[in-house]
């Protein structure tokens, strides 16, 4: 090949190279961005007063004498809203029959729409779920909500060859010559008063519990739930992979069995994770009976089984890395096998075996398969650690999975969706750059 | 080549041939064989690394090793204190006695032999530890915990090493932040503070500057006469310059070996002669 070509081959390799790395950064900050924007938006956001009153009564924070002095300026506004409702109530009973039948289900409508927004009317029975008590907490949300008070969603079936169209109608002029048009426009005006929106920092997010299955507070059970799990799993297999890992370096004698255990291995840490999750819930639930039904334990067991293989293989290249002359050095100068293992091998090849334990850790904490059956649910509060034998707990992965799919109000809550998965992705990065900083400083004291 | 050479290997060299200048058997107190083969043969599986070598090596003398790479001479050292055992699928036939005991025998303590036959190996290889917990290790090892005792034996043994000087205001430092020679010596150091009767020591310079080998050699010199020393070295005037006898090893059988001025002066075997004239490496 001549030179030409050859320069040729090798930038066209380069700039290869070079575009699949970029491409592949531009797919993770398509990710990122939003996860990381709308996560954050979880913790920093417009709260209302609705925040704030729901902040005072379910975790008893915040100050009382701040907090009744903007009730008492947003009563004022709000008074006249539920006069126009008493007005229009009144005028409604004289009308006659139909045009009574007709406006009362929009008036209904929108008494739904005004709840929503700030909460129950005067009048109302105590409502039973938290989700009621309060209106609009975010600012971003209580727009939303005005936009469904101020309009009426419509489907056009019109065309029957088509699918049929949304259209949106004006609900003051729906009620065109009645009371009630006026409160449209009053709302639409007086909503910054109404609702007192201002900027929070709201920390309890996570370090609060949820109230109502996540329609307030914060994720604090999940968090812990997560780190209880994973910590669980490390406790078990860490040191029994290492352990695992001396043997298969230092006794076990290169033989059938020998191979056999270690492809078992390598097979081991290619089985899908939910087969790990069933395998649990047989194995440690139905048959060792470790808890009655889902439990911390039996989630951490079989995560730690799940991860055992990874750190069996990390630990055993940590060791054969260990330079042979140490052992040569130890031995030499009398020292028995299992010394040398502990005194110099096993320190030597640390670095290597944490990086892969606290690897491994983050493994843990992320996976959602095998917790499914033996530890999660989906809402809980945070459980004591005297509890972890028995409990089961909510924990990040699993409650991404389910507030996203499976919650009744999904889309009322999507700043907690983002915010848990902000949540995880920040503990599992947390953990790979502690075990880079772990393994750099010890590298560093081993080096001199 | 190999006739002859097993030829002379078959004739059993003895001791008693080769006793060195009188003045020095005066300072080793007679010549009794410490390490002592008959027959000693190792093998890698089927692969006959060393061939029926018998030999007696004298103790508190310094015996160098030499002969073209893969002759077979490193495993012959290090079958002494059983570094051979690390290697899978060795084994061993013939005697191999030290002090009057089978070291093969499978009633040997393989931890005690160590501790009793030190080596120092071809690269410096510290521990990544402190130069004071490099040494110590031995003597911990073997049971010694005070801080006293401990201090005691390091100054000794890097004295006897002459590295006290270099070292002894950094102990606490990382022993691999030291030049390679003072490793090599800090590896001797350790060696001696387990108070071994015998030091194997396989091309101890192989991996140093002329400078630092000098020291080592100067190390040797100063340990004579305390200790039976085996060195196994590339380097024939090494040879000459530290041992009192030498062995001269050839596709892995024993080919001469002789006091250490005879031998190269006056070599009996053809085959030495062309090895140490560099008629062949």
């Amino acid at each position: 090949m001549n030179l030409g070509t050859r320069k040729l081959l090798d930038r066209s390799f380069t700039a290869l190279g070079i575009s699949s790395i970029v491409i592949m950064g531009l797919m993770l900050l398509v990710v990122l961005v939003p996860i990381v924007s709308n996560g954050i938006g979880a913790i920093v956001f417009k709260s209302t007063i609705e925040h704030r009153k729901m902040l005072y009564h379910e975790f008893n924070r915040g100050d009382k004498a701040d907090l009744q002095r903007e009730i008492a300026s947003s009563d004022a506004s709000r008074k006249e809203i539920y006069r126009m409702l008493d007005t229009f109530d009144a005028e409604l009973s004289k009308m006659d029959e139909t045009r009574q039948q007709e406006y009362r289900e929009k008036f209904e409508q929108v008494k739904n729409s005004l709840r929503a927004l700030l909460g129950p009317i005067p009048g109302d029975e105590e409502p039973a779920l938290a989700r009621l008590k309060y209106g609009q907490t975010r600012w971003e949300k209580a727009e939303e909500k005005l936009h469904e008070l101020l309009f009426e969603k419509k489907w056009d079936y019109s065309n029957p060859d088509e699918m049929a169209k949304e259209y949106e109608v004006s609900r003051s002029a729906s009620f065109e010559g009645t009371s009630l048009v006026r409160l449209f426009p009053y709302v639409e005006k007086n909503i910054d008063r109404l609702l007192q929106p201002e900027w929070t920092f709201y920390w309890g997010f996570i370090t609060d519990s949820s109230v109502d299955a996540h329609f307030f507070g914060g994720i604090w059970p999940e968090i812990q739930g997560t780190l209880f799990l994973a910590v669980g799993a490390m406790l078990f297999a860490f040191p029994l992979g290492v352990i695992g890992a001396i043997y298969f370096t230092e006794y076990a004698r290169d033989g059938f069995l020998t191979s056999l255990l270690r492809s078992a291995n390598s097979t081991l840490a290619g089985v899908p994770s939910i087969v790990f999750g069933l395998f649990g819930l047989t194995f440690f639930i139905n048959t060792l009976k470790v808890s009655e039904s889902k439990s911390v334990l039996a989630g951490s067991l079989t995560l730690a089984i799940m991860i055992l293989p990874t750190i069996i293989r990390s630990s055993e290249e940590a060791i054969l890395a260990v330079p042979k002359t140490y052992k040569e050095a130890s031995l030499g100068l009398g020292s028995t096998k299992w010394n040398t293992i502990i005194k110099v091998i096993l320190p030597a090849a640390l670095p290597g075996i944490l990086t892969g334990g606290v690897l491994s850790l983050g493994r843990a904490a992320g996976e959602t398969a095998p917790i499914i059956f033996t530890a999660a649910v989906s809402v809980g509060s945070a459980i004591g650690l005297a509890d972890v034998l028995s409990s089961p707990t909510p924990a990040l992965s699993w409650n991404i999975y389910n507030l996203a799919s499976e919650h009744e109000a999904a889309a009322e809550i999507r700043h907690v969706q983002y915010g848990m998965v902000l949540a995880l992705m920040t503990i599992v990065t947390l953990l790979n750059m502690s075990a880079i900083v772990l393994r750099a400083r010890i590298s560093k004291k081993l080096k001199g | 080549m190999t006739a002859s050479a097993e030829a002379t290997a078959s004739k059993t060299v003895s001791v008693r041939d080769i006793y060195l200048p009188p003045e020095r058997k005066k300072v080793a107190g007679g010549g009794v064989p410490h390490v002592s083969a008959k027959n000693f043969s190792i093998y890698y599986g089927e692969f006959e690394a060393v061939k029926k070598v018998s030999a007696d090596i004298p103790s508190k003398y310094v015996t160098a090793i030499i002969g073209p790479s893969g002759c077979g001479k490193s495993t012959f050292l290090r079958s002494i204190n059983r570094m051979n055992d690390l290697i899978p699928n060795s084994h061993t036939t013939g005697s191999l006695m030290f002090d009057g005991q089978d070291v093969y025998s499978k009633f040997t303590d393989e931890v005690l032999l160590r501790k009793k036959i030190g080596m120092v190996f071809q690269k410096p290889n510290p521990f990544p530890k402190s130069i004071f917990d490099n040494i110590a290790y031995g003597p911990r090892l073997h049971g010694i915990r005070d801080r006293k005792t401990l201090a005691d034996i390091v100054e000794k043994s890097l004295r006897k090493a002459a590295l006290w000087d270099e070292v002894c205001d950094r102990l606490d430092k990382n022993a691999l932040g030291m030049s390679g020679g003072q490793q090599q010596r800090l590896c001797f150091a350790r060696t001696l503070a387990v108070e071994p009767e015998i030091l194997l020591l396989d091309e101890p310079t192989s991996a140093l500057d002329p400078r630092a080998t000098a020291k080592i050699e100067d190390l040797i010199q100063e340990l004579r006469g305390s200790y039976t020393i085996m060195i196994v070295t590339h380097n024939m005037q090494q040879a000459s310059r530290v041992s009192d006898n030498t062995m001269f090893f050839y596709e892995g059988t024993l080919v001469e070996f002789a006091p250490t001025a005879q031998l190269f002066t006056n070599p009996k075997n053809s085959m030495t002669e062309d090895y140490i004239t560099g008629r062949f490496s």
